[in-house]
């Protein structure tokens, strides 16, 4: 039978709104303090859903330990306490937690083979989140 | 169509084993989780329904009825105990967050009688949890 896994992962990291597209003006009227030349942080919190058929073997959907270990390695040791505009999928992208959450969601497809990967949800403060299923896909 | 969610919570205690693995297979795969004298957790449940909104009562479903079937299926049988030890499903199958999704689940579905079952979901810890839609 098909069951749906989520786990959540913490991280830290900062980043400042700011498009290359833009006047100064219109950067500021858009980001707001988001847009603070110096960056600001956040503790983002990461929720990984994967599904696929529960191992009768194993009880499980995919075994933690395989999924930890790649969000660790693949995207915690990535963004935890690093400024996000340094890092080279922001060179030319906004760090927005829109785009944040669509390239968590990207490593994950490319890298976890263990079990269908359903979305990440990405909250930057407890008001706020963002959602991907990929491209295309409605949210269930 | 509305869909109302329920909240219970319940203590128990599980590990981790399958007699078909060998001891050292058993300790790999589970790590921490096969250790027989087991280990608890702090359980949460979300039991969603959904149906039409009725128009005499302007319920999906009656609250209190739910509640008593929560209590009654899954709270009476599996609030403090030893999950491998005393819920038969689990003399058999390994009791991992994903095989209780499903045991609660197929221990509700017979049991609603206006309201459709649409999704359990049980959190082992608040960092970890496991949704199950009575897909096959």
């Amino acid at each position: 039978m098909k069951a749906h896994l989520s786990r959540r992962y913490l991280f830290s990291a900062s980043h400042r709104l700011h498009s290359e597209h833009m006047s100064a003006d219109e950067n500021r009227a858009t980001y707001g303090k988001c847009n603070n030349p110096h960056g600001h942080g956040h503790n983002y919190r990461l929720e990984v859903t994967v599904s696929g058929p529960v191992d009768q073997s194993t009880g499980m959907v995919c075994n933690l330990v395989d999924l930890d270990g790649f969000v660790e390695r693949e995207v915690l040791s990535r963004y935890d306490l690093e400024n996000l505009n340094t890092l080279r999928e922001f060179v030319n992208n906004v760090p927005t937690t829109e785009n944040l959450c669509v390239e968590i969601f990207e490593i994950l497809q490319r890298g976890f083979p263990h079990a269908h990967l359903e979305k990440v949800r990405l909250e930057e403060t407890m008001m706020n989140s963002f959602e991907y299923s990929g491209s295309g896909k409605p949210r269930k | 169509m509305v869909y109302l969610t329920r909240k219970a919570e319940f203590s128990a205690s599980h590990y981790y084993h399958n007699p078909s693995f060998t001891a050292e297979e058993n300790r790999r795969i589970f790590g921490k989780c096969n250790n027989p004298n087991g280990h608890g957790h702090n359980y949460t449940l979300e039991v969603t329904v959904k149906g039409e909104v009725d128009a005499r009562s302007g319920f999906v479903v009656d609250l209190k009825q739910l509640k008593e079937i929560m209590t009654r299926e899954v709270l009476d049988a599996m609030d403090h105990r030893f999950l491998n030890k005393e819920v038969p499903e689990f003399l058999t199958q390994i009791p991992t967050t994903e095989n209780l999704a499903i045991a609660i689940w197929q221990r509700l579905v017979p049991r609603l009688e206006k309201a459709q079952l649409h999704r359990v979901r049980v959190y082992e810890t608040p960092d970890l949890f496991v949704d199950f839609y009575g897909e096959p």
